[in-house]
This record gives structure tokens, C-alpha cells and sequence, in this order.
């Protein structure tokens, strides 16, 4: 890979946006993120991350960005996923099992509709960085 | 044998004594302990004295000298897994396994050792069997942890 | 995700094939749909697949039409001509067959009106959960390295450290001391024609602490950024991160890390065109907590025992290979990019008058939200316990917090309002430390906890100096006996003696502050001392031998009909009873470990 400038450093930064940022045109119509930190994995967060590649296998949907981040922060609640899609606030879900991940991609991902019983919340963190 | 996974560690670092550290890990990482011929070879092919290196292997508490279970268990005793009953667990694990912290079975099965935090403390208290983590868990929980890797 | 199939179809017709909605003629409708799409001359242009089971069962047959999502349910093979022609020969999605979500009774909460999120200001931590820590790219569209641009093009190395001493911000690995000084210290010390280094300290050791391993799992790129506009300011060459081998995972997303920024170019040489080189290089620990100590760090690093020596020289002056070093926690590393991004003023806006800006605390304990928090300096420990944490589970009563790991100290209850800055948390007798805060209820000895950190302490210490070496040991034997029924009346006057000679005479900080916890518990706790000294009890229950179990017979009998989980659980056969009848503890057979108690689902077992 060649070398950055600051340049390419900015045109890094647009591609990187329009691939995760779901914007209109974009690659994406959705984006699910499963928080794998250490806590998140010791609570079960490959599974789900297994479980979702699996669903995701199966709809053969080509327009779902399947993706992994750190600790989300709230341990107690591990293992935790967001999912957004394009147009819409992202939703964190907690306490996921196999079983629930199947259907909030079903339902949510594939359907649209948010599973409010193993939601959380709506929207991100602040963040003033 | 034990020669020749030496002399292949040691290549892929820097052939000086800031590189013994890292050396020892992946030797630790390969038997599961630090066997005696390694640690001679060690000495002389990174050129320390043994008793340098031996210093090392017996400081560090991420080294042992002898070797350990098939399944080694891990009781966390970080602060969150202790006021949450960690020493009751460990004490469970000592009744169940035989043995006591820090020793490893007859049969080479198991082995039991304590360890400073491991960062789950969502889960305390937290037990780690070879790669598994089991959150949650209570003394009452553990003849069903060990029962899983029984043979 | 790869396209699923070669053939470029229009329009993806998913049906669902899960036994529920085969049992309600998916296959039906799946012929009927092929059937029609042939009819109009589609089968070019859409394509038909089952799926696994949708998971709405109750809705089904299911249809799902992609790209566009539409979700059609409950369809009958009468649907289909009408289906075909409107929406996939004309466009016109057929509204009347699609599912329509019923109408929400209570709204899904807003995540930062939770009170888990709603206090927390997100600066170390801004990347958290919203990027892949494993593609620099996305780090990139979150501001990632332009910080570093900015560093290394606009701005003189003086005034990055003028930046970051305006900021105001410290230490966060636990000592506290300023960081932009510390830099101008290291920036001004001769190198005799040697490097300066810079060194990134990670062995994160204080049990209950992970804010650390947190930081370089979800964000390695923060501190790797952090580390360069460092190394740029003092002008270092070579930089070193040094990080628990317990910490597998943060480790491998480290070397992930350090391989991408040096595949674009910021790393090595030339970086970002601006004739600036340095590179880093990760070495991992071998599980010694004396290696937090930056002396001991840095004679880990050169390969030797991980053995403190007494300072001056500061690192400043004589660190790594005796040349001029410059040691941060991960923490203050990952704060300095959003420093030099949003200037000093900004920051040094959040806080209080001496400590600037925020800190990332892991919450742990007996606490219903356990996890980490990032909140601005000056935030009560009540904001902190009631409001972010949740509370104490259970309906318990909170006792005291644990701050400053093993060298930290526990504040009682009653100063629950106090704002948390490092010199607040000095004066109570605790620390700031890395940010472990460890929340205990009543159920919490707090002997126990004294004995717990000395054990540890003792455990840990690298026995170079005798103070440590023999004096936590005498502290740990002294603490055991008592919680073991044997304390005298003048334990509690020795205990004092050695902490203070432990406190004045040890080598390094780790043994300069090991009997903190000894010492804090003492001074709001000393009842529960002398209780188990004078009563021989232990009203938390939690040193066992000083417990009796009984079973209450009448309870066993009449509410758990002799259920017999107790004896079946018993380890040590002391108890006797069978199903049905009232169960006894055999006192002298008894461990006292307790389990009875534990399992014992009627209150039936009792402990005094």
C-alpha cells in the first residue's frame, strides 16, 4: 500500500463514511454491529455473531453489512448488537441468545420492525469528541 | 525435537536478552510450561546465563516449571469475582478437583490455579477452564463445570 | 457480503420454507409464484428462493421481496396473479397484503436519555461500539488521524506540548501528574546523541480494572495516534506498548492495528510526507503487577526482572536504556488526538479546577449496571452508584466503594456525595488510581477486604525491599487471624504501626500505598474490626469460620417438605435427614462452606 497524504487521508475518510454510514445510495440498507469485546465474547458474542452470519447466509442478501466492535459498555447486559437501518435510528439489543438473534434478524433486519422486547434503546451515545 | 522448536522461536525476534521474555511466552505457550531442556537451550542460544533465565521463569507468574492439566482451571480472583464469592468457589474447585491451588491432578486432567483479574467482571464470579469462561458461577454450579471435561 | 448470485436478477422473491409456514402451503405458493412470473415473462428478471424459518410464524406464509424489503405475509394463492402484475411486472408494491407492524404502546427508549448512558461523556472512549477495530478505515471516518495531520503540519512540537499542559490533563493511569509537563521535561532532557522513547503503559493490574484492555480492543488506533503526535512533541523515534499477555484479544487487534497504520504510512518513515519517522513495537507482560510500576515497566522491557528502583532519576531523565523516556497510560494516550483536535480550551471546559476532563471508571461490585463509564471530572459518587450504575442489587444497603485498585482505599457510604477528582478522593484516603471502583453492600466484610488487597499485595510484591517484602506479610497474618476468630485487642494498634512504617519506607509506589486499603477501612470501619476481634463474629457473614449454620427444622419441614438439596449438596456429610423429614447440621462435622445456605430455596438454613 502506498504511502498516505493528507489528502488521501480525506478521501479515505468519504469512502470509509459511505460504506457505514448507510446514507442514500450508499452500499448498505443495513448494518448490523455485535459488540465483541473480551467481556461480550465470555458472555457468548461469537455465538450470536455465528448465529447472525448464518441468517444472513440464508436471506442471500447482498445489501447487509454484517460487522463486529469493541465493548458497547454496559457488561451486565452482554452480549449486546446494534442494528441499523439506512433512514432510521440504530437499536442496541441486549441479552441475546441464539434464539433472539434469529428473530430480531428476521423480524428487524429482513422485516423492519424492531423487537421491542429485547431492545434497549434507540440512537447512539453522546459523543462530544 | 524440543531443539529445533527452540532454535525456530527464537528467530522470529531479536537475538538479544530484551527478547527473553517474549522467547519464554511462546515456549510457555508451546509445551504449557517451561521444560528444562528448553530452558537450557534457551540460555545458550540467546547467550544468558541460565540462572538469568531461571530468574525470569520463576518471577513471572505467567510461567511454570511443571506442567499442567489438560484442563486447566482458572478461579479469578479479581476484586469484583471476590466480594461476589470467589474464594468460596475455589475452595469448591479444591474439594471437587483434589487438589489445591497452584498443584496438578495425578492423572494430568486438570490443574488449578488462581489469577489476578481477568477483565469479565460483568460476569464475576468468573471461572476460565482452558479457553471457556463460565460467568455467574456459585459453588453449588461447580461439579457441573468440572463434570463437562471429565473423560 | 459477496453477491449471492452470479446471474443478475431484478427482484429476490423470498419465500419462507420453515415447517411453519410449509405446514400453511408455502410450497403453494412458491409453485403458484414461478407459475405466474412465467406467465408474464419475469423468470429473466426475478428469482424465487425459500429461506430458512423467518421467525414470525404467526404471520405466515411469508414473502420477502428484495432489494427493497417489502414484507408480505399471511398470502393465499389467490394473492399471487394480482401480486405479480402490480408489483413486480408494474412496480406498484400491493399494500393490503403487506404486514403492518401494530401500533406501539410504549416507544423504545432513547439511549442517551438512559441513565446508564445519559451522564457519560464520551472522549477516551468516543469510538466505542460504532467502528471495527480491526479496519483502520473506519477509525479514519470517525476523525482518526487528523489529529495527527494537524500535529505533524500546522503545529511546532512546543505547541503541541503547550496544548496539552493547557489542557490540563493528567495522568490517568493513577499518579495523577500532568501530562503536558511531564512531556516538556522529556522534550528537554539531554539524550547525550540517544533516542528519547515513548512508551505506552498497559499492564493494567489493578484487579477489577479494565478500562484499559476496553480502550485497545474497541479503539487501538486512539492510542496508537495519541502516541505518534507524542512522539512528535518530544521527538522520539521509537515507541514501545506495553501490554498484559492476559489480554489476548486486545493484544492481536494491537498488531492489527500497528500493521495497517504501517501500511498507510503512519508508521515508519516520512509520515504523512512530513519527514517525521517512529514506529512501535508491542511487548507483552508475564503476569507480574509490579510491572504497572514504569520503573519496573521499563526493566521488563529491557528483558529483566520486573523489579522497581528508586527514583530520581525520573524516566524523564534516565528511563529505558538510561535515555529519556516518556511513560503514559493508554488511557491519557487516547485522549490526546480529541485534545489537539478540539483545542485546550475545549477540554480543559470539562471538570473541575484541578482535574480536567473526564474518566473512564469500570464499575463492578455489587452493582446492578456493571460495565465502564467514561464522566466528566466533579461527578458525584452518588451519579455514579444510583443513577449510571442502577443502584445496589437485591434491595441491598450500599456500604462503601473500592477506588485505586490495591493502592486505593474505600469510601464509606456516607460520602456518597462526593465529587470525584483526584485530589477529592486523596483527601477521603483513597486514590483516583487506573479507575477501578468496586462497589460493596452490607453483605461486604470490610476485613475481608483489607485482608483481600493485603493478600494480594503481599502476593504480588516483588520482595525487593523488606519493608513491603515482610511488612504486608506481618499486615496479611495479623488480618487472617482476626477473620479467623483469633484477633487480639492491640491487633488493630499493630496493624496502624506497620502501615505507617510500610507507607514511609517502601521502595516504590506499589508498596508506598499497599496498606491504603488497611488504612481506610480502619478508619471508617472500625467496628466491624473490633467485632471480630471482641465478638469473634463477622456481621457480614463472610468470614466463614466465624459462621455457625443451623437449619431452622420447622421451616425444613413445613415449607420445603425436607427437600433434602442441602444434604445431597453437602460435600463434607454433615448433614443428616432425608426427604421429608427435618434436616440437621452436624456441627462438627462442618466446613462451613456454606453451600447449604446457598442452595437451601425456603430459608430454612440459618446462619449466626
Amino acid at each position: 500500500m502506498a504511502k498516505l497524504t493528507i489528502d488521501d487521508l480525506k478521501k479515505i475518510k468519504e469512502k470509509a463514511k459511505r460504506r457505514t454510514e448507510l446514507r442514500e445510495g450508499g452500499d448498505y440498507r443495513a448494518k448490523v454491529t455485535v459488540h465483541m469485546g473480551t467481556c461480550g465474547i465470555a458472555a457468548g458474542a461469537r455465538k450470536i455473531m455465528n448465529a447472525f452470519m448464518d441468517e444472513l447466509e440464508q436471506s442471500k442478501s447482498s445489501d447487509i453489512l454484517l460487522t463486529n466492535s469493541g465493548c458497547a459498555g454496559l457488561c451486565s447486559r452482554e452480549p449486546m448488537a446494534t442494528v441499523e437501518l439506512s433512514g432510521q435510528a440504530p437499536i442496541k439489543y441486549i441479552d441475546l441468545t441464539e434464539q433472539k438473534t434469529k428473530e430480531i434478524f428476521q423480524k428487524h433486519v429482513i422485516g423492519g420492525n424492531v423487537v421491542k422486547k429485547y431492545a434497549l434503546g434507540k440512537g447512539s451515545e453522546k459523543t462530544d469528541a | 525435537m524440543t531443539q529445533e522448536i527452540i532454535t525456530e522461536i527464537i528467530g522470529k525476534y531479536e537475538p538479544d536478552q530484551s527478547s527473553l521474555i517474549a522467547v519464554l511466552q511462546d515456549v510457555q505457550e508451546h509445551f504449557g510450561y517451561l521444560p528444562k531442556d528448553a530452558l537450557t537451550d534457551v540460555s545458550k542460544e540467546l547467550d544468558v546465563p541460565l540462572s538469568r533465565v531461571l530468574s525470569l521463569a520463576t518471577f513471572y507468574s505467567a510461567f511454570s516449571l511443571q506442567p499442567k492439566g489438560k484442563h486447566p482451571v482458572h478461579v479469578c480472583m479479581g476484586t469484583a469475582c471476590h466480594v461476589r464469592g470467589a474464594q468460596p468457589v475455589l475452595e469448591a474447585f479444591e474439594r471437587e478437583l483434589g487438589i489445591k491451588d497452584g498443584e496438578t491432578s495425578e492423572d494430568l486432567e486438570f490443574s488449578l490455579d488462581t489469577v489476578r483479574c481477568v477483565g469479565c467482571c460483568g460476569l464475576a464470579p468468573v471461572v476460565m477452564v482452558g479457553e471457556d469462561v463460565h460467568g455467574k458461577i456459585s459453588q453449588s454450579k461447580v461439579s457441573r463445570v468440572t463434570k463437562k471435561y471429565k473423560k | 457480503m459477496e453477491k449471492a448470485n452470479e446471474k443478475a436478477y431484478r427482484l429476490h422473491l423470498m419465500v419462507c420454507a420453515g415447517t411453519a409456514c410449509v405446514s400453511n402451503n408455502s410450497f403453494g405458493i412458491k409453485d403458484a409464484l414461478e407459475k405466474e412470473i412465467n406467465k408474464q415473462g419475469l423468470e429473466d428478471e426475478v428469482l424465487v428462493v425459500t429461506t430458512g424459518c423467518n421467525g414470525f410464524c404467526e404471520r405466515g406464509p411469508l414473502l420477502v421481496v428484495q432489494p427493497g424489503n417489502v414484507f408480505y405475509q399471511q398470502l393465499e394463492e389467490k394473492d399471487i396473479p394480482h401480486l405479480v402484475e402490480e408489483h413486480f411486472l408494474k412496480g406498484r408494491p400491493v399494500k393490503k397484503l403487506m404486514y403492518k407492524p401494530p401500533k406501539e404502546k410504549s416507544p423504545i427508549p432513547i439511549l442517551s436519555d438512559i441513565n446508564f448512558f445519559k451522564k457519560q461523556v464520551l472522549i477516551a472512549l468516543r469510538n466505542r461500539g460504532l467502528i471495527d477495530p480491526e479496519k483502520i478505515d473506519e477509525y479514519i471516518a470517525r476523525d482518526g488521524y487528523s489529529a495527527l495531520a494537524k500535529a505533524l503540519t500546522e503545529m511546532e512540537p512546543k505547541q503541541i506540548i503547550n496544548e496539552v499542559k493547557d489542557s490540563g490533563l493528567r495522568g490517568r493511569g493513577g499518579g495523577g501528574f500532568p501530562t503536558g509537563l511531564k512531556w516538556e521535561f522529556v522534550s528537554k532532557s539531554s539524550t547525550n546523541g540517544q533516542e528519547r522513547y515513548i512508551v505506552c503503559n498497559g499492564d493494567e493490574g489493578d484487579p477489577g480494572a479494565f478500562m484499559d484492555r476496553s480502550i485497545l480492543e474497541a479503539d487501538p488506533h486512539a492510542v496508537i495516534e495519541g502516541m505518534i503526535i507524542g512522539a512528535k512533541a518530544i521527538g522520539a523515534s521509537k515507541g514501545f506498548v506495553y501490554v498484559r499477555n492476559e489480554y489476548p484479544l486486545a493484544v492481536s487487534r494491537l498488531i492489527k492495528a500497528l500493521e495497517q497504520a504501517r501500511g498507510y504510512g503512519l508508521l515508519g518513515k516520512d509520515i504523512l510526507g512530513s519527514g517525521f519517522d517512529f514506529d512501535i513495537k508491542i511487548v507483552r507482560g508475564a503476569g507480574a503487577f509490579v510491572c504497572g510500576e514504569e520503573t519496573a515497566l521499563m526493566a521488563s522491557i529491557e528483558g529483566r526482572l520486573g523489579e522497581p528502583r528508586p527514583r530520581p532519576p525520573y524516566p524523564a531523565e534516565k528511563g529505558l536504556w538510561d535515555n529519556p523516556t516518556c511513560i503514559n497510560n493508554v488511557e491519557t494516550w487516547a485522549n490526546v488526538p480529541v485534545i489537539i483536535n478540539r483545542s485546550a480550551d475545549w477540554y480543559s471546559n470539562i471538570g473541575t479546577k484541578t482535574s480536567k476532563g473526564t474518566k473512564v471508571f469500570s464499575l463492578v461490585g455489587k452493582i446492578n449496571n456493571t460495565g465502564l463509564v467514561e464522566v466528566p471530572m466533579g461527578i458525584t459518587l452518588r451519579e455514579i452508584i444510583e443513577d449510571i450504575g442502577g443502584g445496589i442489587p437485591d434491595g441491598k444497603k450500599f456500604k462503601a466503594v473500592q477506588t485505586g485498585g490495591p493502592s486505593g482505599g474505600c469510601i464509606p457510604a456516607k460520602n456518597i456525595d462526593l465529587p470525584i477528582d483526584y485530589e477529592s478522593l486523596t483527601e477521603v484516603g483513597s486514590m483516583m488510581g487506573s479507575g477501578g471502583m468496586v462497589v460493596m453492600d452490607e453483605d461486604t466484610c470490610m476485613v475481608d477486604v483489607a485482608k483481600y488487597f493485603i493478600s494480594f499485595t503481599q502476593n504480588e510484591s516483588c520482595g525487593k525491599c523488606t519493608p513491603c517484602r515482610e511488612g504486608t506479610k506481618a499486615m496479611y497474618e495479623i488480618l487472617d487471624r482476626i477473620t479467623k476468630g483469633e484477633g487480639k485487642e492491640e491487633d488493630i494498634d499493630l496493624l496502624e504501626d506497620l502501615a505507617k512504617s510500610i507507607k514511609d519506607s517502601a521502595l516504590c509506589g506499589l508498596g508506598n500505598t499497599a496498606p491504603n486499603p488497611v488504612l481506610t477501612t480502619l478508619k471508617y470501619f472500625k467496628d466491624e474490626y473490633e467485632i471480630h476481634i471482641k465478638e469473634k463474629k463477622c456481621p457480614a457473614h463472610v468470614c466463614r469460620e466465624l459462621n455457625t449454620y443451623t437449619i431452622d427444622e420447622k421451616t425444613c419441614l413445613d415449607v420445603g417438605h425436607g427437600c433434602d438439596l442441602c444434604r445431597k449438596n453437602c460435600s463434607a456429610n454433615a448433614i443428616s435427614g432425608e426427604t421429608k423429614t427435618a434436616h440437621q447440621v452436624i456441627q462438627e462435622k462442618c466446613i462451613k462452606c456454606g453451600v447449604c445456605y446457598d442452595v437451601c430455596r425456603f430459608d430454612a438454613v440459618k446462619v449466626k
